[in-house]
């Protein structure tokens, strides 16, 4: 770790953790190549399958066409931010008990995991978004398929809007990737509750299905649920289906539900810290 | 010993393995059931907003999903040894060990887990078939019952294949693991619609380059006596699950390709 603890520049040893965790994850290149593709694909899937539907019945939808195009194309960009996994090697850590060591750092252990959670998160989606997003927005009409297209966010206000709900929807997955952590910590056979976690997070979202699609009165849940902030709130922000004041209040949703999530899993770590019993050795 | 007396030796031990940690294996199962059963609720949430598609009900389409979940969950559950090559064999060198031993790869792989956890899955297809078959008409004679168990049977071999083809992309690129996960879960995501919503286009990937619709919507239709708006014949639904083996033994072949061009990493 370069940065000296000592100095009082504490912030600067995270940092550095997450940039070394970053670079370390750049390296998958050919595997992120393969990503690509298959996302494609996977797009391609899910938005027939969504206007095939869409196509009985267009008339008084909660969204439009292009909504949902863009809504599935961010979707596929940004996968990699969902919770959908814990950082394996500090799944290996816990099973072999070096985690010890980690308790042994001068770092505080959820910030540490924190950080290396935050590279985790976006170094695979650094190197699969801007391809994908070309492909969606560029090469797509030029197939002719301008109506799978994703198209730019109407206006400024829907971009800078986008681009400040998606940074909060990455903290919130990084929030809820730790709960999993902690978890692990707590119990090897864990592994059931992360494995049930990511799958109703991923309906909850609307990764599966773009929330406004789900029954009218079903509504008002969803609109309350943590998991929107992931997914469904920074899309529809893009794609102008949350406009005006609303986005104020969707944010600010955000940010609650942010701030929930990192106090309990700082909590929970801290308590199981305590009792930790160090498997193997 | 023989291969098949091999293999059933592997497994009893896997069985015997897991069950060691009782807790752990129903947390995983029953996880996975309702990490699956989920997704059913995109598919109602679909027909609640946008009514029947043109051909298909939502029971008939439950139908369709359950054939292709009950076919996923059991090849999944054979193929951890394949699921985990990159990161288990290639990733840490340990498939040197393997290549020395006499006996096939393929078989020490397939011996690699039984993962009962899968049943959770397993579990989730036969619920949602029992209950699309329960609303649809379905004339229970001795020949659908056969060609169901033969379509099923397919589908394993189908995405039994599709995991080897991921082995064998791990023997170049290592850590690719996750990523043909997206496409053996896409296609049970795709292979969950009648192909006829598809493009065209699409369609013709996975029927003759990817065999999937092979071994769920061509066979499904003939069991449920529907024409095809796509204009197969019946000598062709009936045929069409071979398709599904016969993707099998390419994916063998070009695993057997793959072996004789690896290099460890040998750390």
């Amino acid at each position: 770790m370069p940065a000296n603890p000592d100095t009082g520049h504490l912030w600067q040893a995270y940092l550095s953790v997450i940039a070394a965790r970053y670079r370390t994850l750049l390296q998958y290149r050919a595997a992120a190549f393969a990503g690509v593709v298959t996302q494609l694909f996977w797009g391609a899937i899910r938005l027939m399958v969504l206007l095939a539907f869409f196509e009985l019945a267009p008339d008084n939808q909660p969204m439009t066409v292009a909504e949902i195009a863009a809504y599935v194309w961010l979707g596929q960009a940004l996968l990699a931010v969902f919770p959908w996994n814990v950082d394996s090697e500090i799944a290996e850590m816990i099973r072999s008990g070096s985690v010890a060591y980690e308790l042994t750092r001068p770092l505080n252990l959820y910030w540490f995991w924190f950080a290396r959670t935050i590279a985790l998160r976006t170094a695979p989606t650094t190197l699969r978004c801007l391809p994908m997003i070309i492909f969606a927005m560029w090469i797509m009409p030029a197939l002719g398929l301008d109506k799978w297209a994703l198209s730019p966010p109407p206006d400024w206000a829907a971009g800078i809007g986008f681009l400040i709900s998606q940074t909060l929807g990455l903290l919130l997955a990084c929030a809820m990737t730790m709960l999993m952590h902690v978890v692990l910590v707590w119990s090897l056979s864990g592994d059931g509750i992360n494995r049930i976690f990511p799958s109703i997070a991923l309906v909850l979202s609307g990764n599966i299905l773009p929330l406004p699609l789900f029954p009218d009165w079903m509504q008002s849940f969803l609109e309350l649920q943590p998991f929107q902030g992931l997914v469904d709130v920074p899309f529809r922000i893009y794609a102008g289906n949350i406009t005006g004041s609303d986005v104020l209040v969707e944010l600010a949703q955000q940010v609650f539900w942010t701030i929930i999530f990192l106090a309990w899993g700082y909590w929970a770590l801290g308590r199981v810290q305590r009792r930790l019993v160090a498997q193997g050795g | 010993m023989n291969s098949i007396a091999l293999y059933g030796r592997y497994l009893a031990v896997s069985i015997r393995a897991q069950m060691q940690y009782r807790m752990s294996f129903l947390m995983a199962a029953s996880g996975s059931f309702v990490a699956t059963i989920v997704e059913v609720t995109a598919i109602w949430a679909l027909f609640d907003r946008f009514g029947n598609l043109p051909n298909w009900n939502l029971a008939e389409v439950c139908f369709l999903y359950g054939v292709v979940n009950i076919s996923f969950a059991i090849a999944d559950g054979i193929t951890t040894g394949f699921d985990q090559f990159g990161s288990l064999y290639i990733k840490t060198g340990q498939f040197d060990r393997l290549l020395v031993r006499p006996r096939s790869v393929v078989l020490q792989l397939l011996g690699h887990e039984l993962a009962l956890r899968r049943v959770g899955r397993l579990a989730q297809g036969i619920a949602v078939f029992a209950w699309g078959a329960s609303h649809v008409q379905v004339d229970w004679s001795l020949f659908n019952l056969t060609f169901l168990t033969f379509t099923i049977m397919s589908g394993v071999a189908f995405f039994t294949a599709l995991l080897i083809f991921q082995a064998t992309l791990a023997i170049w690129t290592v850590e690719s693991l996750e990523i043909m996960n997206t496409m053996t879960y896409g296609g049970v995501q795709m292979a969950q619609y009648p192909m006829d919503i598809y493009s065209a286009w699409f369609r013709r990937i996975f029927t003759y380059l990817i065999p999937l619709s092979c071994i769920s919507y061509f066979p499904v239709l003939l069991i449920m006596d529907k024409a095809d708006p796509l204009g197969t014949s019946v000598i062709f639904q009936i045929s069409a699950p071979l398709l599904g083996f016969v993707f099998l033994a390419v994916s063998l072949v070009a695993f057997r390709v793959g072996i004789r061009r690896y290099t460890s990493t040998g750390s």
